[in-house]
């Protein structure tokens, strides 16, 4: 059975710590080039590889990142 | 599958719990204690025990605990949680009490509260965030700081000879009759943090058997008192940390 996932992130909340970034099996989440009202860099989707496993949400210290999940 | 389609309610597989604030964290971005601070909420949401937990924060960086997890709490002082979490649980026996603490905070100016509440075997929780170092007032060394490691008071590294050998505290608790379960864990991987909420999970269902006090170190990181970026102090903390203070299960009276 296979998945694909999405993730959304509070992108006013990230602190850009990219410790998801670095939990991703999928290697889909990378850091804006833009910054948020507090001054980070926030995480956000790569590309279109999320398989919803939930790794980058587990390891997030801000809780911060909804993962979505469907069976395909 | 255009992502529009999954992002529904029904598709939704992990969110922040509901126990956790919505107060933004005071953390440093990528500290553990707010990774360890969301492990407790789901442990303490999924039992459905909200009404019946009281938490004790410390103090340390962990002080404002009491603004990010929905429950009630008291605020100890130094080192001094877990004489407030015994009168606590002996004045409340129904509830669910559990104290919050760093390394300088139980390890240092705290020893011998934590010695004492663990020798009578008191039946609460004891969270413990090993990082090595004193994170909230700028990173000074701690009895647990690595031999060689460089902090504001140990700039040349921990010398044994000036400043004596990192203190395994929760090996030494394991020795005590009154603890029932005793566990290392760290929240660094989806895996890893995963084991360590099925270790606080099980030290809050022992609190309930009135069977000793559960002890559960989380060897932690404070990128900002060590100096590196999040992601390079978790993996420092893996080659450095884990060979002094390895996870895994010491002690569980039910095995
Ligand atoms: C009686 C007393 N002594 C000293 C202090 C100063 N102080 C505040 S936090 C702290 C140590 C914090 O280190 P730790 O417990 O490891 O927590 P961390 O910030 O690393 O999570 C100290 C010594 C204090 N607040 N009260
Ligand atoms: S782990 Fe959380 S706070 Fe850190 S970069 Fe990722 S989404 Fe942002
Ligand atoms: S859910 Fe899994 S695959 Fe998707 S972004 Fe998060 S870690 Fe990567
Ligand atoms: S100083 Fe260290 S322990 Fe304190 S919030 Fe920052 S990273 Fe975390
Ligand atoms: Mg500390």
């Amino acid at each position: 059975m296979a998945f694909k996932g999405t993730i959304e992130i509070d992108t006013q909340k990230c602190k850009g710590c990219a410790v998801c970034i670095e939990n991703c099996p999928a290697k889909c989440i990378r850091l804006s080039k833009s910054v948020n009202s507090k001054g980070y860099r926030y995480a956000e989707l790569a590309n279109d590889g999320c398989v919803g496993c939930a790794s980058c949400a587990t390891v997030c210290p801000d809780s911060v990142i909804t993962v979505y999940r469907v069976k395909i | 599958m255009e992502n529009l389609d999954i992002k529904r309610p029904e598709n939704i597989v992990y969110r922040k719990p509901a126990l956790l604030t919505d107060n933004i964290m005071h953390y440093c971005p990528g500290c553990s204690h707010g990774t360890v601070h969301k492990l407790i909420a789901e442990v303490i949401e999924e039992m459905g025990i909200q009404d019946q937990t009281v938490g004790i924060s410390p103090v340390g960086c962990s002080v404002f605990a009491y603004n990010y997890i929905d429950i009630d709490w008291q605020e100890a002082a130094h080192g001094r949680a877990p004489a407030l979490a015994t009168a606590t649980k002996r004045l409340c026996p129904e509830k669910y009490v559990f104290t919050y603490q760093g390394d300088g905070d139980l390890a240092s100016i705290g020893t011998a509260e934590i010695i004492h509440a663990c020798s009578r075997g008191e039946n609460i929780v004891v969270i413990f965030i090993n990082n090595g170092i004193y994170g909230m007032t700028g990173g000074q060394m701690a009895p647990t700081t690595l031999l060689g490691m460089k902090t504001s008071t140990t700039p040349y590294g921990r010398d044994p000879k000036l400043n004596g050998f990192p203190l395994k505290i929760t090996e030494m608790l394991a020795a005590l009759d009154g603890t029932a379960y005793i566990t290392r864990q760290s929240v660094h991987t989806a895996a890893a943090a995963r084991k360590a909420k099925n270790a606080i999970r099980k030290g809050f269902e022992y609190s309930a058997k009135n069977i000793g006090l559960s002890f559960i170190e989380i060897v932690s990181t404070c990128n900002s008192g060590w100096k590196l970026s999040p992601v390079e102090a978790n993996k420092w903390m893996e080659e450095h940390m884990f060979a002094k203070y390895p996870v895994g299960d010491i002690k569980d009276v039910l095995k």
